[in-house]
C-alpha cells in the first residue's frame, strides 16, 4: 500500500518531465530551431559533461559567495533579531523597513558596493548576499521570538521567571522553526543574489559571468549547461537547508512562518 | 401519497474490493412519510451521516435503491428536491447573509429581484430580518446556523436533511435553536431527516427516532415519539419525555424492546 | 514610521562616514569595511541634491527626469510581465485543480522552481532580442525583459492560486454538489472566492519577481532606457560623479515600492469584505 502511494506520487512528475524533454528535443528537430534560440537537451547535456571541470570551478566561486553571505547574514540576522525582540521601539522602526525592502530589487546595491571595494574583490557580492539573507532571517526569527503563546508566557511569569529565562526556555525554542523557514527561503535567495550580483561587473569567475560570456561567443548550448549548473547549485542549497532542519529537529518539519511579506 | 424518502435494502461499502474496504451500512430499510421529523441516532461510525448522504445522493449505494419524493435520489438532487444543513454552517465568508441565502436560487437561474425577495422572506422566517447586509463573521454561531437553515429552505424544498447542525453550539443556544427549527418546519410543513448524537435532542424534535447499531450500521429499532405536535419547555420536563429518552437509550445499548425496564415514574 | 526608519538609515550612513576609516578597513584580517571617503560614500544630502542636476554636464533637464523616465519604462515592462505571468499562472492553477493528474505531475516542478535561480536564464532570453524572428515577427529587445518578468511571476501565482482553489472545505463542496452545480459554477462561485486570501500573498511575490526579472534583463545586456541600464552606466562614472549611481538606485527602489503598492491596493479591494483573520 505504501509503495502504491509512492508510485502515485513519483510517477506523474517523472512522466511529465520525460515528456517535456522528449517534446523539447523533438520540437528543435522538427521546427529546425536555431541553437541561439533553443538548443536541444541532448547537446546541453553533452556540453555539461564536457565542461564539467570548468563548471565546477565557476560554481565554486558563485557557491562560496552564496555560502559566506548566507552564514554571515544568518548570524547577523539572528543577533539583530534578539535586539528587535527585546526592544519594541527598534522593532517598530526596523520591521517596516524590512518589509519595504522585500519588495525592492535591493541587489542593485551591488553596483554601489562595487565602488567601495577593489575591482577584483568578491566582497561586494558576499556583502550583498549577507544583506539579503540578513533581512529574511531577521524578520522571521524576530517573529518567532515574539509570537509566543500567551499561555506559555503567563505560566512562566507565575514561576517568577526572569526575562532571560523566558528567553532561553520559551522564546528560543519557539523561534527554531521560524529560523528554519527563514533558511529555506534564504538559501536559494543567497544563490540567486550571488548570481545576479555577477552581472554588475567585477570579477568574472562565477557562473553568471560564464553564462554571459558563452552567449557572447554564441556557444548557447554551453550557456544552457551553465544555467543547469546554477539550478543544481540553488537546489543543493535548498536541500541542505531542509536536511539541516531534519537533522536538528527530527520531529517537526514545516513551520508556521512565511517570509517577511 | 408519495413517500418522502424510501430506502430499500441499501448497503454501502467504501473501498469495495480493496483491502481497506469498510462496511458502513448493511441492509437498511426505511420509509419516511411527508411531514415527519425523523432523527437518526447511533454511536460514532454507525453510518448515520452516510445514510443522510445516500438520501442526498452525495454517495451512491452499493446495493439497493434510494427514492426521494418518489424519484431516484439522483433525479431528486438534480431537481433540487431537498435542502441540506451541516454541522459547520458553511456560509461563504465573502458573501453577505442575503447573498448566502440566494446561492441555491442563483444556481437555479432565478432573477435578481425574485432571489432577493425570497431571501428576505426566509430571513423573516428565521427571525433575522435586520441582518441581510451583514457578513457571516459578524454573526454568532447560532445565528449563522439559522442563516444556513434559511439557505437550505430558500427554494422551498419538501425535504430538509440535517447533519448534526447544532453540534457546535452551546447547550442553551442549542435548546433555543431546536425550538426555532420546530417552528420553522411547522410553518413550512417540511419533512426533516436529522442526524444527531444527542438522545434528548432526537426525542424532543422527532416524530420517529431511528436507532442504529455500531459499524456495520443496521437499524436496530424505530421508536415512535408521540409527544404531540406542539412542543415546548413543558415537554422537556414531562414524564413521557424522559420515558422516551430511556427507551431510546436502552435501544442504543442493545437491549431488545421486549426486555426493557418498565416505565419509571420520574419526579 | 517608515519615514523614521529611512531617517535612521540615513543617520547610520552619516555616522559611519564620520567615524569610519577613510581608506576602508579590515575586521579580523578581512577587508570588509568600505571606504568612508566622499568618493566611495557620498553624503546623503549630496545624493538628494544630485537629482536637481543634469545627467551629464551640458545635457538639458535634470537627472530626476532621466531616472523617472527610466523607471517609468521599467515599470511598464514589469506590469506587462506581471499581468502575463499572473494570467498564465492562474490559468494553469485552474487546469491543475481540474485535473489532479496534471497537478501531481507539474506541481513538484513548480515548487522546486522557486528554489532554483531561474534568473540564470536572463541573458539567454535577452539574447533573443534582435535576433529571433518568428514568421515575420521580430522579437523586440524589451519583450525579453517583460517575458523574463512574466516567467518569474508565473510560479508563485500558479502555486498560490492552486493552494487556494483546493483549500475549500469539504462541506462547502458537498453543498455545491447538493445543488447539482457544475464544475464551472463551483469554480466561480466557490473556489475562486475561497482562493482569494491565498492569491494575495502570491501576487505580492509575483510583483516583486517581475520587477527583479525586468531589472536583471536590463542589466545583463543592453536594454537601454530602463532603470537597470542607468544603474550600470552611472556606476561606471562613479569615480568622477559618485552620487550619480544612487539616483538610479533610489529609482529602482521606487519602482519596486510602486509595484508592491499597486498589489496592496488590489489586495485590499479583493479582501474588502473579509474578516481580518482571513489574511495569512
Amino acid at each position: 500500500m505504501r509503495s502504491r502511494s509512492l508510485v502515485r506520487l513519483v510517477l506523474p512528475p517523472v512522466v511529465f518531465g520525460l515528456a517535456f524533454l522528449v517534446l523539447w528535443e523533438g520540437a528543435v528537430k522538427v521546427f529546425d530551431l536555431k541553437p541561439y534560440f533553443l538548443p536541444p537537451p541532448s547537446s546541453i547535456w553533452t556540453r555539461f559533461r564536457e565542461n564539467l571541470g570548468l563548471i565546477w570551478e565557476a560554481a565554486s566561486v558563485s557557491g562560496t559567495n552564496a555560502l559566506v553571505g548566507l552564514v554571515v547574514g544568518t548570524v547577523i540576522g539572528v543577533a539583530l533579531s534578539f535586539v528587535l525582540a527585546r526592544f519594541r521601539v527598534v522593532n517598530e522602526l526596523v520591521t517596516p523597513l524590512a518589509i519595504a525592502l522585500n519588495a525592492v530589487p535591493i541587489f542593485v546595491l551591488v553596483a554601489v558596493l562595487n565602488n567601495m571595494f577593489s575591482i577584483t574583490s568578491e566582497v561586494p557580492r558576499r556583502l550583498m548576499v549577507s544583506i539579503v539573507v540578513q533581512f529574511i532571517v531577521l524578520v522571521n526569527v524576530t517573529r518567532g521570538l515574539r509570537d509566543i503563546d500567551q499561555t506559555h508566557l503567563e505560566l512562566m511569569r507565575s514561576f517568577a521567571a526572569s526575562e532571560v529565562t523566558i528567553l532561553r526556555k520559551v522564546r528560543v525554542p519557539n523561534a527554531m522553526p521560524y529560523l528554519f523557514t527563514a533558511l529555506r527561503i534564504a538559501a536559494p535567495a543567497a544563490v540567486i543574489t550571488a548570481f545576479v550580483s555577477e552581472y554588475f561587473g567585477g570579477s568574472q569567475n562565477g557562473l553568471g559571468s560564464r553564462i554571459v560570456g558563452n552567449i557572447a561567443i554564441s556557444a548557447n548550448a554551453a550557456a544552457w549547461a551553465y544555467v543547469l549548473a546554477a539550478c543544481l547549485l540553488g537546489l543543493s542549497f535548498f536541500l541542505t537547508a531542509v536536511a539541516l532542519e531534519l537533522v536538528v529537529s527530527p520531529g517537526g518539519v514545516g513551520s508556521p512562518a512565511r517570509d517577511g511579506a | 401519497m408519495t413517500k418522502a424518502v424510501e430506502i430499500r435494502s441499501v448497503s454501502k461499502v467504501f473501498n469495495l474490493g480493496r483491502p481497506n474496504a469498510v462496511e458502513a451500512l448493511v441492509d437498511v430499510d426505511l420509509v419516511i412519510e411527508p411531514g415527519e421529523f425523523v432523527s437518526l441516532i447511533g454511536p460514532s461510525g454507525c453510518g448515520k451521516s452516510t445514510q443522510l448522504r445516500l438520501i442526498a445522493n452525495l454517495l451512491e449505494p452499493t446495493t439497493g435503491e434510494v427514492l426521494v419524493n418518489g424519484k431516484p435520489a439522483h433525479r431528486a438532487r438534480l431537481d433540487q428536491d431537498y435542502g441540506m444543513a451541516f454541522q459547520q454552517a458553511g456560509l461563504f465568508e465573502w458573501r453577505n447573509v442575503a447573498r448566502n441565502i440566494e446561492l441555491p436560487l442563483e444556481l437555479k437561474g432565478w432573477g435578481k429581484d425574485r432571489r432577493r425577495a425570497r431571501a428576505l422572506e426566509m430571513l423573516a422566517l428565521v427571525k433575522l430580518p435586520e441582518f441581510a447586509s451583514h457578513y457571516p463573521w459578524q454573526l454568532s454561531g447560532g445565528m449563522q446556523q439559522r442563516v444556513a437553515i434559511a439557505r437550505a429552505l430558500a427554494a422551498h424544498p419538501p425535504l430538509l436533511l440535517m447533519d448534526e447542525p447544532f453540534g457546535a453550539l452551546d447547550e442553551m443556544t442549542r435548546e433555543h435553536m431546536q425550538d426555532e427549527l420546530l417552528r420553522i418546519c411547522g410553518e413550512t410543513s417540511t419533512t426533516v431527516v436529522f442526524v444527531t448524537h444527542s438522545i434528548p435532542e432526537a426525542v424532543y424534535l422527532s416524530t420517529k427516532v431511528v436507532v442504529m447499531s455500531p459499524r456495520p450500521g443496521r437499524i436496530i429499532d424505530v421508536v415512535d415519539v408521540d409527544l404531540g405536535a406542539r412542543r415546548g419547555v413543558e415537554t422537556r420536563e414531562a414524564t413521557a419525555f424522559f420515558r422516551k429518552v430511556t427507551e431510546v437509550r436502552e435501544a442504543l445499548r442493545g437491549i431488545p424492546a421486549a426486555h426493557r425496564e418498565p416505565a419509571v415514574e420520574a419526579e | 514610521m517608515f519615514g523614521l526608519s529611512l531617517a535612521l538609515v540615513a543617520i547610520l550612513w552619516e555616522l559611519y562616514k564620520w567615524l569610519g576609516p577613510e581608506d576602508g578597513g579590515t575586521v579580523m584580517g578581512w577587508r570588509i569595511l568600505p571606504r568612508a571617503e566622499d568618493r566611495a560614500m557620498p553624503h546623503v544630502w549630496d545624493m538628494l541634491r544630485r537629482y536637481a542636476e543634469p545627467e551629464r554636464p551640458g545635457s538639458s533637464g535634470t537627472i530626476l527626469a532621466v531616472v523617472a523616465r527610466g523607471a517609468w519604462l521599467s515599470l511598464r515592462l514589469a506590469l506587462a510581465g506581471f499581468v502575463m505571468g499572473a494570467t498564465v499562472g492562474l490559468a494553469l492553477a485552474v487546469v491543475m485543480a481540474r485535473f489532479r493528474v496534471v497537478e501531481r505531475g507539474l506541481l513538484p516542478y513548480l515548487v522546486v522552481s522557486q528554489t532554483v535561480p531561474l534568473i540564470a536564464l536572463a541573458p539567454l532570453v535577452v539574447s533573443w532580442g534582435g535576433r529571433l524572428q518568428v514568421g515575420g515577427f521580430e522579437w523586440p529587445r524589451w519583450l525579453s525583459a517583460a517575458v523574463l518578468g512574466a516567467f518569474l511571476a508565473f510560479f508563485p501565482v500558479a502555486v498560490g492560486t492552486l493552494k487556494g482553489l483546493t483549500s475549500v472545505p469539504r462541506s462547502s463542496l458537498e453543498l455545491m454538489d447538493s445543488y447539482a452545480a457544475s464544475w464551472g459554477q463551483t469554480l466561480f462561485k466557490l473556489r475562486f472566492p475561497a482562493a482569494v486570501p491565498y492569491m494575495a500573498p502570491a501576487l505580492r511575490l509575483a510583483a516583486t519577481a517581475s520587477v527583479i526579472g525586468v531589472v536583471v534583463a536590463e542589466i545583463s545586456t543592453g536594454l537601454s532606457g530602463g532603470v537597470g541600464r542607468l544603474i550600470i552606466e552611472y556606476a561606471r562614472a562613479a569615480t568622477s560623479d559618485p552620487a550619480k549611481v544612487y539616483t538610479a538606485v533610489f529609482g529602482a527602489a521606487a519602482l519596486g515600492l510602486l509595484m508592491a503598492g499597486m498589489v496592496s491596493v488590489i489586495d485590499a479591494v479583493m479582501m474588502r469584505n473579509r474578516p481580518r483573520e482571513a489574511l495569512e
